[in-house]
């Protein structure tokens, strides 16, 4: 469980990035944290691992307060995966980097070739064991930054934008991945403004604009809400939008389901199905 | 990076921004060689408080503090080592008048930083890459050049993100022997220079595909200009060098142990 009590942070260059945020993420759940660039977001994930301290506040991870511990012990149990993979990646094969979080824990040296093992599997990275993460592509130096994390089988899992630089099919390929670790038990956090990929995933949406959150509920009351949306300068999912358009044909304004969609349509029109 | 903040450019407007780099590079070279004449105490520290005004009328007081206390590690090395060898090898001076000298020496070393960080805090790397164009070194250069000055607060920010990547990855940094601390900057250290090596080549791709030494002649967008100003700079740079040359060949300065009468 992580508690936010009413966190202020300042950078040391006097940007203020948190301003007063309180929250409450329980065991299990899966919550996605959105908002412009700059609104706080990564600010404010980066204190529930203690890579950050509260300038006022506190954040207890497991009623633990973060600015009692070290990162190393904090992360032991909170697992982050970065934005960029080359801010990580520096071994001589991806077996190696999946297996240096381990051997910084002290695993013995089975639970590692076990865990790296489970690692590269379950990310489809059996074949590429040997390989430089140098010589990788994008996606996949990405998915090798996620099986390092993964590796150690941390409790809560924070992914800081991870549909970055994906393709559609690697989306969806994450987006099943995430919510199997969540479904398995894992608390699972994202930062992201991708709109889409959070409308498919519904998760519990955090709002955060201007170092504050300015709405926190599940995902369809949050992200089919245009003035809250509009409020911390992101756009509507797509197919909220096309039927917010046709809303004078009595269409609904808070649907961010395809198929749902689909239904909808199909209901209003009387097309029949053949 | 405390120190190093004191080195770069403030975008703001102050008369002393506004003066020609080149104008501004000489005052500063004066100044140096100025400091690099004395060796006594007292001339050092009039030179020293006669660059606070400066720094006051160029808005950059928060900055320059700051780099007067990152180079307070340094400054303390030169006292120390002054003492100790002034101490073995001029066995005949006081202790009074050792002490003077060691603080002669860090007063000197604080002056040539102080003199750079009033260039550097004042000079955008734009007019710095301008005015070395202008007298006449290749643009190659002067572009390597602004683009390195550039690239340290990136690299700077980058590095600080590699940090925390790798210890929310258990990587301690602190603590533990001496080899285990190098051994763990190893992870930082090849993301590091990865990344700058990637970024680097970007650059040269992204620039010469906007055709980059297309042509001999480049033009600019900007030209200095020397104005009156800069011109009265250099004068009183002459001037002030003239005068410094004076009362070092002619003045017999005292130091302040002769001032207070201290006996050793």
């Amino acid at each position: 469980m992580i508690e936010v009590e009413d966190v202020y942070f300042t950078y040391p260059n006097g940007v203020e990035a948190l301003k007063g945020v309180s929250l409450k993420i329980t065991s299990g759940e899966f919550v996605a944290i959105m908002g412009q660039n700059g609104a706080g977001k990564t600010t404010l994930v980066k204190h529930f691992n203690g890579l950050l301290k509260p300038t006022k506040g506190k954040v207890l991870v497991d009623d633990v307060d973060t600015r009692h511990v070290s990162v190393a012990t904090l992360a032991r149990k909170v697992g982050f995966v970065f934005q960029n993979p080359d801010h990580q990646l520096f071994s001589e094969t991806v077996e190696d980097e999946i297996s240096f979080a381990l051997k910084n824990f002290g695993f013995d040296e089975k639970t590692i070739r076990d865990r790296v093992d489970w690692a590269l599997n379950i990310l489809d990275l059996t074949r590429y064991r040997k390989t430089s993460p140098f010589m990788l592509s994008g996606g996949e130096r990405k998915r090798v930054a996620l099986a390092s994390v993964l590796a150690w089988d941390p409790k809560i899992l924070i992914l800081d934008e991870p549909s970055i630089g994906q393709d559609r099919n690697q989306k969806e390929r994450l987006r099943q991945f995430i919510l199997q670790m969540n479904h398995q038990g894992k608390t699972v956090v994202i930062v992201t403004h991708d709109i889409e990929f959070v409308a498919e995933c519904e998760p519990r949406v955090i709002l955060m604009a201007n170092g504050k959150i300015v709405a926190d509920g599940d995902a369809k009351s949050v992200l089919t809400d245009p003035d809250l949306i509009a409020k911390s300068w992101l756009l509507l999912p797509e197919i909220t939008n096309v039927l917010l358009n046709l809303n004078d044909l009595g269409f609904p304004t808070n649907v961010m389901d395809v198929f749902e969609a689909g239904d909808l349509i199909i209901e209003r029109t009387g097309w029949a199905r053949k | 990076m405390s120190m190093f903040d004191g080195l770069k450019f403030r975008n703001i407007s102050s008369p002393i921004h506004r003066i020609d780099p080149r104008a501004k590079f000489i005052y500063v070279l004066t100044f140096f060689i100025i400091a690099v004449f004395f060796n006594q105490l007292i001339p050092l520290l009039i030179l020293f408080f006669s660059q606070i005004p400066l720094i006051i009328i160029a808005k950059v007081k928060k900055e320059w503090l700051r780099l007067i206390k990152g180079s307070s590690f340094f400054a303390t090395i030169i006292f120390i080592m002054n003492v100790i060898s002034l101490y073995f090898y001029s066995g005949y001076s006081s202790l009074a008048s050792i002490i003077e000298q060691a603080s002669a020496m860090t007063v000197r070393f604080i002056v040539l930083v102080e003199s750079f960080s009033i260039f550097f805090l004042t000079t955008s790397p734009d007019m710095l890459g301008l005015s070395l164009e202008q007298i006449g070194i290749p643009y190659e250069f002067c572009f390597a050049f602004t683009t390195a000055i550039r690239f340290v607060p990136i690299l700077a920010e980058e590095a600080q993100t590699i940090i925390d990547a790798q210890r929310a990855r258990g990587l301690e940094l602190e603590g533990e022997n001496f080899m285990k601390r190098i051994r763990n900057y190893v992870p930082i250290l090849i993301p590091l220079i990865v990344n700058a090596i990637r970024r680097s080549l970007e650059l040269a791709e992204a620039m010469e595909s906007r055709a980059w030494g297309a042509t001999e002649k480049r033009t600019t967008l900007y030209m200095l200009k020397m104005e009156r100003r800069d011109y009265c700079l250099i004068l009183i740079s002459a001037l002030m060098l003239v005068a410094s040359l004076y009362a070092w060949l002619f003045i017999k300065i005292p130091t302040m142990t002769q001032i207070l009468n201290i006996q050793g």
